[in-house]
C-alpha cells in the first residue's frame, strides 16, 4: 500500500520571530526555513511503516514556492521514495491545502495519509481533519502509538483527559502528535542518494484547485509584553510577595 | 444572527471550555443556541440548558454520538449548521478534531483558537506559538470557529432558562470505533479550568521526585499538577498534564514552575497566566523573563521550604 506524507516547510522552531514593521506578517527575510517538526514525525512513521512490511511507497507532498524542494529533499533522504511539489507562490491556507491533497490522492489512491497534527507557523491544526471530510475517510488525530493490520489501523490518541484508542478502516487520514515516534536525522549518504529520486512538479491551476483565501489577514502585531519581574531572595520572600503584593494566596 | 455553540460533555455534565465558547458568542451577538449530541446526554442537556444567555438547547441523544467520534458527528452539524451564520465550539482536543471536518464539508474556512472577537466577521488568534497576534476576516457565509477559553472569561454556568428541542440522529456511519479510554483519575481542579497550576519540568528528575515534592505544594494551594513536554516525554507524568503550544493553553491566577527552562513552545501555553513564580537553578534561564517572581537555586530545597511555608 501506498502512504502520502504532506509537509510544510516553517521556520524552524527554534527561530524566535519577529512581526514586521507594517504589520503584514512576520519577518521571512534571512530566516532559517526547516520541515514542520510534526511532519517529521509523520515522515518518519510511514517509514516505519515501510521497513515492517506494511508499506510499499511513500510520497511525500509539498505544497508552496520553489525551495520546498529542499523540504521534500529531506524526507527522501529521510526514506520516502518520491516527491510531489506543488507550486505555487500564492497564501494556501488548510482548506485550500486540504484540497490540493484531494486531488493528488484521487491520482495516487494511497491507503493512508499521515500529516503533521499541526504546522508551527499558522498553528492551524486543521489540515487532516479537512482532508478526511473531503474524501469521507476516517481520522485519527494526535496519534501517539500507530499499527496497521488486515485494512485496519488502531490508533492510540492524546486527548484532553488522557489517552484513547480507535479502530479505523482504511483508507483513512492519521496526524501526527509529538510523542508518536523520533525522526530520524538524515545520513550522508542518503542524502545523496535522495538527489536522485524522482521529483514530479505541479500547479494549482494543472490540479484544477481553486485555492484563494477565504480568511483575509488584516493585521498582524507582537502580543502585549509582560512586565519584567523580580528576582526574590528566598522563600520567606516570595510567600511575602504572593500574599501583599499580588495577593494570589 | 443566531449562533450555535457545540457543547463539549461527557453525557452527565459540560466540560470546561463550553461557558467560554458561549462568553465568545455573545461577544460576536445573537441568540445563542447549544447543542448536545451524546448518548444518554439527558444530564449534559439539562446542565445545559442552565448556561447563561442560551435560549435554547438541541439535543441529539443516540447511540452512534456516545464517542463523540467526528464521522458521526459532522454530518449532524451540517445538517443544522444552515440554520446559524456562526458555529463555535471550545478549542479543546474534542472540538480541534472535530470542527476543521465540519468546515470542510460545508467548503468554509475554520478559523482557530480565537482569542478576541472584533466583529461578527473578525476575530483575533495567536500564530507562531503565540509570538504574534493576527486578526483575520472570514469572507465565508458560515464562520466555523474554534475558541480558545483563556481569551474569554466564562459565563455564568446556572441562572439560563434556555427551551430544549430533540432533533434527529444521523446515521451510524460505522468508519471509526472508540475501543478503550485510559483517563487520568485525580482529585484536583482540571488543568485548563484551574485557578492555580504547579508545573514540573525536566529538572524535576524523574517521577517519584515530582510527585514527591509537587504533589504536597500542590495540595496546599488546591493547585492543578502540569508539566513541560520534557517531563512528560520522559514519563514522569501523563500526557494530559503538558502545558504549551502543543499542549494545554492555561492561564490561572498562580503558576508556578519549577525545573522548567521556559523554551517558547512552553510560555505558549502559559504567559497569560496572571502571576508566574519561576524556580530554577539557572538564573539566565528564559522563564525568569516572563516570571513575575524568581527563585534561583536547587529545587530539591527550595520546593519543600514553600511548602511548610504556606
Ligand atoms: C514542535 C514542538 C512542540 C513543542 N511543544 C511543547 C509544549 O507544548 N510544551 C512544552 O513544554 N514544550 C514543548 N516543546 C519542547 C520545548 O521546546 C522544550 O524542549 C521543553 O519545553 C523543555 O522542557 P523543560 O523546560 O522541562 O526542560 P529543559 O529545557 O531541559 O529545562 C530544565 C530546567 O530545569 C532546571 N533545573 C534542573 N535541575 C534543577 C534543580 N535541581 N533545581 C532547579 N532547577 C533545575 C534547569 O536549569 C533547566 O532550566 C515543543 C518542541 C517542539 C519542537
Amino acid at each position: 500500500m501506498k502512504i502520502i506524507v504532506p509537509v510544510k516547510r516553517v521556520v524552524d522552531y527554534n527561530v524566535k520571530v519577529r512581526v514586521k514593521a507594517d504589520q503584514s506578517g512576520v519577518e521571512l527575510a534571512n530566516i532559517k526555513m526547516s520541515m514542520n517538526p510534526f511532519d517529521e514525525i509523520s515522515v518518519e512513521e510511514a517509514i516505519k511503516l515501510k521497513e515492517a512490511g506494511v508499506a510499499t511507497e511513500i510520497i511525500a507532498v509539498s505544497i508552496g514556492v520553489t525551495q520546498c524542494q529542499e523540504t521534500l529533499r529531506t524526507a527522501l533522504a529521510m526514506g520516502a521514495d518520491r516527491a510531489i511539489l506543488v507550486e505555487t507562490s500564492a497564501e494556501v491556507q488548510p482548506l485550500a491545502v486540504a484540497k490540493l491533497l484531494k486531488a493528488i490522492c484521487e491520482k495516487e489512491s494511497p491507503q493512508l495519509v499521515i500529516l503533521g497534527k499541526q504546522a508551527i507557523d499558522d498553528d492551524s491544526n486543521q489540515t487532516g481533519q479537512m482532508l478526511a471530510a473531503l474524501m469521507n475517510w476516517p481520522q485519527a488525530t494526535f496519534a501517539s502509538k500507530v499499527s496497521v493490520d488486515a485494512g485496519i489501523a488502531e490508533v492510540m490518541r492524546e486527548i484532553d483527559g488522557g489517552m484513547e484508542t480507535i479502530e479505523i478502516k482504511l483508507p483513512a487520514i492519521i496526524t501526527a502528535d509529538l510523542r508518536l515516534n523520533t525522526p530520524r536525522y538524515a545520513t550522508l549518504p542518503n542524502i545523496m542518494k535522495a538527489k536522485k529520486k524522482p521529483m514530479d512538479v505541479t500547479t494549482p491551476e494543472a490540479l484544477g484547485v481553486d485555492i484563494t483565501p477565504r480568511l483575509k489577514t488584516l493585521k498582524v502585531v507582537e502580543p502585549p509584553k509582560r512586565k519584567g519581574g523580580v528576582i526574590v531572595a528566598d522563600v520567606a520572600a516570595l510567600v511575602d510577595k504572593l500574599k501583599n503584593e499580588a495577593k494570589v494566596i | 444572527m443566531t449562533i450555535l455553540v457545540l457543547a463539549e460533555h461527557d453525557n452527565l455534565h459540560l466540560k470546561p471550555g463550553v461557558t467560554n465558547a458561549v462568553a465568545a458568542a455573545q461577544k460576536i451577538g445573537g441568540e445563542i443556541h447549544l447543542l448536545i449530541a451524546g448518548s444518554a446526554c439527558s444530564g449534559a442537556a439539562s446542565a445545559a440548558a442552565q448556561v447563561a444567555g442560551v435560549t435554547k438547547v438541541l439535543i441529539a441523544d443516540a447511540a452512534q454520538y456516545g464517542d463523540g467520534t467526528p464521522e458521526n458527528l459532522a454530518p449532524l452539524i451540517v445538517g443544522i449548521a444552515k440554520n446559524y451564520s456562526h458555529v463555535l465550539a471550545s478549542a479543546s482536543a474534542y472540538g480541534k478534531n472535530l470542527m476543521p471536518r465540519v468546515a470542510a464539508l460545508m467548503d468554509v474556512a475554520q478559523i482557530s483558537e480565537i482569542i478576541s472577537v472584533e466583529s461578527p466577521d473578525t476575530f483575533v488568534r495567536p500564530i507562531y506559538a503565540g509570538n504574534a497576534f493576527a486578526t483575520v476576516q472570514s469572507t465565508d457565509t458560515i464562520k466555523v470557529i474554534t475558541v480558545r477559553a483563556t481569551g474569554f472569561d466564562g459565563v455564568a454556568a446556572t441562572g439560563g432558562t434556555a427551551t430544549t428541542e430533540n432533533i434527529m440522529a444521523g446515521a451510524d456511519t460505522g468508519q471509526s470505533k472508540v475501543l478503550r479510554q485510559e483517563l487520568t483519575k485525580s482529585d484536583r481542579p482540571e488543568l485548563v479550568a484551574a485557578k492555580r497550576i504547579v508545573s514540573g519540568g525536566r529538572g524535576m528528575g524523574d517521577g517519584e521526585k515530582y510527585r514527591q515534592l509537587l504533589e504536597p505544594l500542590a495540595d496546599k494551594l488546591g493547585a492543578a499538577l502540569g508539566a513541560s513536554r520534557a517531563a512528560v516525554d520522559a514519563g514522569f507524568v501523563p500526557n494530559d498534564y503538558q502545558v504549551g503550544q502543543t499542549g494545554k493553553i492555561v492561564a490561572p491566577e498562580l503558576y508556578i514552575a519549577v525545573g522548567i527552562s521556559g523554551a517558547i513552545q512552553h510560555l505558549a501555553g502559559m504567559k497569560d497566566s496572571k502571576v508566574i513564580v519561576a524556580i530554577n537553578k539557572d538564573p539566565e534561564a528564559p522563564i525568569f523573563q516572563v516570571a513575575d517572581y524568581g527563585l534561583v537555586g536547587d529545587l530539591f530545597a527550595l520546593v519543600p521550604q514553600l511548602t511548610a511555608a504556606l
